[in-house]
C-alpha cells in the first residue's frame, strides 16, 4: 500500500518542474508543454485522493480537465501557428508588443 | 518494503526523469518524446490508483492526440531549436529559485493539510471490473450531465477557432 | 332583454373610425404625398373624409334601431390620477351621429370641391407644392372635429374644440406669407393670430366653466354631470349660473358672437373652401353644439339661458346690419354667418333646441353652398384676370423671378415691421394697383360667364333669405315662432335682422351677377370645373330639400323627435302662418328694396355705393364694421402695448435685469468669484492640492510603467512569485 502522500509529493515535483519550464524556457511550444505537465500532476494528484476517500468526483474532474487542455492545445497551436506565419519566428520573447 | 512501493518508487523516478529530460532537451523533438513517456507513466499511476478509464483517456488523448499534434506543429514550424538570445538576463535564477520555494512550499502545505496517514486504496478486482466504468459513466451522466454537454460545446468552439485561425486566406478581390 | 340585445347590435365598434380615418388619410398624405399627383392627394383625403361620413351613416342607423340609446364606445384610457378616471370614450347618440353626419357629410363635399379650387388656388399663387398640406389640415380638421362632437365628457369635447381650433390657425395662415390679394405681407397670418388669441379668450372662458364644473360637479362626464347638476341647482344656484356664463363666453369665442366674433370676417383669409368648411358650416357652430349639448344645466338657470338668447340675438342684428356695408364677396358671407350663428345661439339660449340644431343644419347646406360658390366666382374672376393678363403681352413673367421679387419685397416688409414701432408696412409702391377678385366692385353681369354658378348662388341666397319652400325658410321660422311665443323683444331684433339678410344677399346678387361686367376679368371670368360644381349641386340639392327634416306640421317634426331621445321631449310647434307670413314679406321686400338700389340701375365702373349718400355716417359705419376693431384698439390693444412696453422697459429691463441681474446679482456674483473663490479658494487650496495629486501620480506611474516590460515570461515570473507568497502566506499564517 502506498501513502497518498507520496503520490501528492511526487505531484508536487512534477508541478514544480512544469512551472520551471514555462519561466525558463523561450520556445512556446515546450511552455505548452510544460503547461501540460503541470495539467498531469495536478491530475495526478485529483485521482490519487479520488482513490483515498473512494469517488469518482475527482475522476471525473480530471476527465473534464483533459478535454479543457486538448481544447486549450487546438486553440493554442492554431495560435503559434498563426503567429509565426505573421511573424516568421516564434520566440517568445520576441512578442514584446504589449510593452508599456 | 511492499512490492506496491517498489513499482511506486520506480515509476516515480521515470516520470521524474522524463520530466526533466523534457525540461532540458534543446530540441523540441526530444522534448516533446520525453514528455510522451511521462504521461504513459502518468498513465500506470492512474491504472494503479484504480483509475482505467482515465488511464485509457490520458493515453489516448495526451500521449496519443495532443502530443502527436506537438509532434506535428514542431515539425511544421522547424521549431526544433532557437538561436540563444539573452533578453532576460535575471529570468532564469529567478525562475529556478521561485520553482524550488514553490516545490517546498507545496509539499509541505500538501503534507501538513491534506490529511496524512491516509493510503490510496488497493486497486481491488471490483474497481477494476467493467462496474466501476459504469458507476463512473452513471455520475458522469446523472450528476454532471450539464458540465459534459457544455464540455462537448467547449470542444466544438474550439475546433471552430482552431479552424478559423488557420484557415487559408483567399486572395481578397 | 330584448332592448340589451339590440343594444349590443348595431355599428358602434366603428366609432372610433370616426377619428382614425381621416388621420389615416393625413398620414398617408404627409408621408407619401410628395410623391402622389393632386388628383390622388385629393382621392385619398376625401376618401378619408367619405369613410367618416358612412361610419357616421352608420352609427345613427344604429342609433335609430335602437330607439335612441346614447350608447358609449370606450376607446383608450386617457387619465387615471387617484380616483380621477378620464377616458376617451365615444358617445353616440342621436345628437352627436347628427352633428356627425353634418360634418363629415359636408365635409366629405367640400373636400371634393376642394380638389378642384385648390388646383387653381396654388398655381395662381405659384406655390403648387402646398396642395398636399391643404389637405392634411383639412383631414386634420375632420378628426379634430369628430373628436368634438364624438366627445363623452366635456375634457374631450375640450380635446376636440382645440383641436378645430388649431385646424383653423393652420388653414386662416394657409397662405402666411401673403395677403388676400396675394401680395407678400404678414396680413394674412396676422389674421391667424387674431383668430387664435380671440379664440384662446373664448376658450379661457370654458376652461374655467370645466374647473367649476369638476370641483362643484365632481366630473366632465356629460351623464354624471347631468345627473349632478340639479341638486347643485337647488343648493347653490349660482355655481350653475357661472357654470353656464362661462361656457357662454367659449360659445361667443367659437361660434363668433358678441364681443369675440372680431376674428371670423378676417379669417376669410383662409382659402375658400376652408371659410366654408371651418368658418361656416361646422367649426363655428360647436357653441351651439356645446350648448345643445348642456341643455340640461341651461335649463335649470333661466337667467344665464335669457342672456345667451340676448347674446344671440343681439350677434344677429349688429352683423346683419355690417353685412350690408361690406364690397368683399366672402366679408358679406362672413357678417352672414355671424348673423346665422347669432339665431342659432338665440334660439338655444332660448331653449328652442331642435330649432336651434335644425338651423345649424340647414344653414351648413346653404352656407357652404354660398361660400362655396363665392369661391367659385373668385376663381373664375381671376381666370378671367390671368387669361388677359397672360394673353399676348406679358407671353410668361417667368414665375420664378416673380417669386423671388414676392419674397424680397416681404424680407423687407419683415424688417421694416421689426423696425417701426406699430408694425403696419403700408406702402408697397412698385406693386401699384392689385387686381381683388373678391371684390363685388369688380365684378357683375356674372350671369352669363358663369351660369351655373349663378344658379347655385340663387339657389343658395334663397336658403339663406329664408324665401319657401327652401331650407332656411323652415328653419329660420322655427326660430322665429319660439321667439315670438317666448321673447317679444328677441322675436322683432331676430325678424330685422332677417330683412337685412335678404337685403344684403339681394344686394350681393344684383351686384355680382346682374348688370354689366364692370371690368375686363368680369367680362371674360370663366365657369368653374365639374368637381367644383358636382359636390355644389350636391349643396344645392340639400338647401333645396332640407327643411323636410323637421316640417312644422303633425306627424312631422323628424329632427325633433329624433333629438328628443338626447335632449328630452320638446314641443313640436305647428306652422305659425303669422310669423311665417311677416318674415317671408319682409324677406321679399327687402330683395325688392335691394333691387331699387342696386338692380334697377346696375352699378358702374368705380361708381360709389347708392346707399352712401342717403344713409350718410350710417353706412361709413356699417363699411367701417361699426368700427369695433378700431375700438378693440383703443380700449384694449393699447393699453395693453403700452403697459407691455413699460413692463419691458421699466420693469424688465431697467429694473430686473440692469438693476437686479447685472448690479445686484451678477456684481456680487463676480465679487465672489474672482476674489473669494477665484484667487484664493481655488489657486492656493484646490489647485496646489490637486496639482501635487497629478505630480504624484505621474511620478508613480512613470515608475510602474517600467513593470510592464512586454515580455510574457517576465509576466509569468510575476505570477509565480505571488502564488508563491500566498502559498507562503498560507504556511505562517
Amino acid at each position: 500500500m502506498v501513502p497518498v502522500d507520496y503520490y501528492v509529493v511526487l505531484s508536487a515535483i512534477l508541478f514544480t518542474i512544469g512551472a520551471l519550464g514555462v519561466l525558463s524556457r523561450r520556445n512556446p511550444l515546450i511552455i505548452f508543454m510544460s503547461i501540460e505537465l503541470m495539467l498531469n500532476a495536478a491530475n495526478l494528484a485529483f485521482v490519487a485522493f479520488a482513490s483515498v476517500y473512494e469517488t469518482f468526483s475527482g475522476q471525473i474532474f480530471v476527465f473534464f480537465v483533459i478535454a479543457v487542455a486538448a481544447a486549450e492545445v487546438a486553440v493554442g497551436l492554431a495560435l503559434i501557428v498563426e503567429i509565426f506565419k505573421t511573424k516568421k519566428n516564434i520566440n517568445i520573447d520576441e512578442m514584446n508588443s504589449l510593452k508599456g | 518494503m511492499s512490492s506496491d512501493l517498489i513499482v511506486f518508487l520506480v515509476l516515480s523516478l521515470v516520470a521524474i526523469a522524463t520530466a526533466l529530460g523534457m525540461l532540458f532537451s534543446q530540441n523540441a523533438v526530444y522534448s516533446a518524446l520525453f514528455l510522451v513517456l511521462n504521461f504513459v507513466t502518468v498513465a500506470i499511476f492512474y491504472l494503479l490508483l484504480g483509475a482505467p478509464f482515465i488511464a485509457m483517456a490520458q493515453i489516448t488523448v495526451y500521449a496519443g492526440a495532443i502530443m502527436v499534434l506537438f509532434l506535428f506543429v514542431i515539425m511544421l514550424l522547424g521549431a526544433e531549436s532557437l538561436a540563444p538570445t539573452n533578453s532576460l538576463p535575471w529570468q532564469k535564477p529567478m525562475a529556478i529559485l521561485l520553482s524550488v520555494i514553490l516545490g517546498v512550499e507545496a509539499v509541505y502545505l500538501l503534507l501538513n493539510r491534506a490529511g496524512s496517514n491516509l493510503a490510496v486504496a488497493a486497486p481491488d478486482a471490483s474497481l477494476n471490473s467493467m462496474d466501476s466504468l459504469r458507476e463512473m459513466a452513471m455520475s458522469l451522466f446523472n450528476n454532471f450531465l450539464l458540465p459534459f454537454e457544455v464540455t462537448s460545446i467547449l470542444l466544438l468552439v474550439a475546433m471552430m477557432g482552431a479552424i478559423v485561425l488557420t484557415r487559408q486566406e483567399k486572395e481578397a478581390k | 332583454m330584448h332592448l340589451s340585445e339590440t343594444v349590443n347590435t348595431g355599428f358602434y365598434f366603428l366609432a372610433p373610425g370616426l377619428v382614425l380615418a381621416p388621420v389615416l388619410g393625413l398620414l398617408i398624405n404627409a408621408i407619401f404625398g410628395k410623391y402622389f399627383s393632386e388628383k390622388v392627394i385629393g382621392t385619398v383625403a376625401s376618401l378619408a373624409s367619405g369613410t367618416a361620413f358612412v361610419i357616421s351613416a352608420l352609427l345613427a342607423y344604429s342609433v335609430a334601431v335602437n330607439h335612441g340609446h346614447a350608447v358609449s364606445v370606450p376607446f383608450a384610457e386617457w387619465i387615471h390620477i387617484g380616483d380621477l378616471k378620464l377616458d376617451w370614450t365615444f358617445r353616440v347618440d342621436s345628437l352627436s351621429a347628427t352633428m356627425m353626419l353634418v360634418v363629415s357629410g359636408v365635409g366629405t363635399l367640400i373636400h371634393i370641391y376642394a380638389i378642384g379650387y385648390m388646383h387653381e388656388d396654388v398655381r395662381f399663387k405659384h406655390e403648387e407644392g402646398r396642395f398636399a398640406r391643404f389637405f392634411i389640415f383639412l383631414n386634420l380638421f375632420i378628426a379634430a372635429m369628430m373628436i368634438l362632437v364624438s366627445g363623452d365628457s366635456y375634457l374631450m369635447l375640450f380635446v376636440g374644440w382645440e383641436g378645430v381650433g388649431l385646424c383653423s390657425f393652420l388653414l386662416i395662415g394657409f397662405w402666411f406669407e401673403m395677403d388676400t390679394l396675394a401680395r407678400p405681407s404678414w396680413a394674412n397670418s396676422n389674421a391667424a393670430k387674431k383668430a387664435f388669441i380671440t379664440n384662446r379668450v373664448g376658450d379661457f372662458g370654458f376652461l374655467i366653466a370645466g374647473f367649476l364644473m369638476f370641483w362643484h360637479l365632481g366630473s366632465f362626464q356629460f351623464d354624471e354631470v347631468f345627473a349632478a347638476a340639479p341638486a347643485i341647482a337647488e343648493s347653490q344656484p349660482w355655481v350653475i349660473v357661472a357654470i353656464t356664463l362661462f361656457m357662454l363666453v367659449g360659445v361667443a369665442g367659437k361660434s363668433a358672437q358678441i364681443p369675440l366674433y372680431i376674428w371670423l370676417p378676417d379669417a376669410m383669409a383662409g382659402p375658400t373652401p376652408v371659410s366654408a368648411l371651418i368658418h361656416a358650416a361646422t367649426m363655428v357652430t360647436a357653441g351651439v353644439y356645446l350648448v345643445t349639448r348642456s341643455a340640461s344645466i341651461y335649463t335649470l338657470v333661466p337667467q344665464a339661458q335669457y342672456i345667451v338668447a340676448m347674446v344671440g340675438a343681439a350677434t344677429a342684428l349688429f352683423a346683419a346690419t355690417i353685412a350690408v356695408g361690406q364690397y368683399d364677396i366672402k366679408k358679406v358671407l362672413a357678417y352672414s354667418t355671424i348673423s346665422q350663428l347669432g339665431f342659432m345661439v338665440a334660439a338655444v339660449g332660448m331653449g328652442a333646441y331642435v330649432a336651434g340644431m335644425f338651423h345649424l343644419i340647414t344653414h351648413a347646406f346653404f352656407k357652404a353652398l354660398l361660400f362655396l360658390s363665392a369661391g367659385s366666382v373668385i376663381l373664375g374672376l381671376e381666370r378671367g384676370h390671368h387669361a388677359l393678363a397672360h394673353h399676348p403681352a406679358h407671353k410668361k413673367e417667368s414665375d420664378d423671378s416673380r417669386r423671388r421679387r414676392s419674397q424680397e419685397t416681404l424680407r423687407q416688409a419683415q424688417d421694416n415691421a421689426s423696425q417701426s414701432k406699430h408694425g403696419r408696412h403700408g406702402g408697397h409702391d412698385d406693386h401699384g394697383e392689385v387686381f381683388d377678385p373678391g371684390d363685388m366692385r369688380n365684378m357683375g353681369g356674372l350671369r352669363k360667364t358663369m351660369p351655373v354658378t349663378f344658379w347655385l348662388y340663387i339657389i343658395g341666397t334663397l336658403a339663406l333669405a329664408g324665401i319657401f319652400p327652401f331650407a332656411g325658410f323652415w328653419s329660420k321660422d322655427e326660430i322665429l315662432l319660439d321667439a315670438k311665443l317666448h321673447f317679444t323683444s328677441i322675436y322683432w331684433q331676430l325678424t330685422i335682422a332677417a330683412f337685412f339678410t335678404a337685403f344684403y344677399m339681394g344686394r350681393q346678387i344684383w351686384m355680382v351677377f346682374f348688370g354689366e361686367a364692370r371690368t375686363d376679368a368680369a367680362k371674360s371670368a370663366q365657369e368653374s370645373p365639374k368637381v367644383m360644381t358636382v359636390p355644389l349641386m350636391v349643396l344645392a340639392v340639400l338647401s333645396v330639400a332640407g327643411g323636410a327634416l323637421n316640417l312644422p306640421f303633425e306627424g312631422f317634426h323628424t329632427l325633433g323627435h329624433w333629438l328628443s331621445y338626447t335632449i328630452g321631449e320638446v314641443e313640436g310647434l305647428p306652422l305659425n302662418l303669422q310669423v311665417a307670413g311677416i318674415s317671408t314679406a319682409l324677406a321679399l321686400l327687402a330683395i325688392f328694396i335691394s333691387w331699387l338700389i342696386y338692380g334697377r340701375n346696375p352699378l358702374k365702373a368705380n361708381q360709389i355705393d347708392p346707399l352712401k349718400k342717403p344713409l350718410g355716417f350710417v353706412f361709413t359705419g356699417m363699411e367701417n364694421k361699426w368700427f369695433v376693431d378700431e375700438g378693440y384698439g383703443v380700449l384694449i390693444l393699447t393699453p395693453f402695448k403700452k403697459l407691455s412696453q413699460f413692463l419691458a422697459d421699466v420693469i424688465d429691463w431697467r429694473f430686473w435685469h440692469d438693476f437686479v441681474h447685472d448690479t445686484v446679482i451678477a456684481g456680487t456674483y463676480n465679487w465672489l468669484s474672482e476674489v473669494a473663490l477665484s484667487r484664493y479658494a481655488d489657486e492656493k487650496g484646490i489647485d496646489t492640492f490637486f496639482n501635487s495629486w497629478g505630480t504624484f501620480t505621474q511620478w508613480l506611474s512613470g515608475n510602474v510603467r517600467r513593470i510592464q516590460n512586454g515580455f510574457v515570461r517576465s509576466y509569468a515570473l510575476s505570477v509565480l512569485l505571488g502564488v508563491v507568497l500566498i502559498l507562503g502566506y498560507l504556511i505562517l499564517k
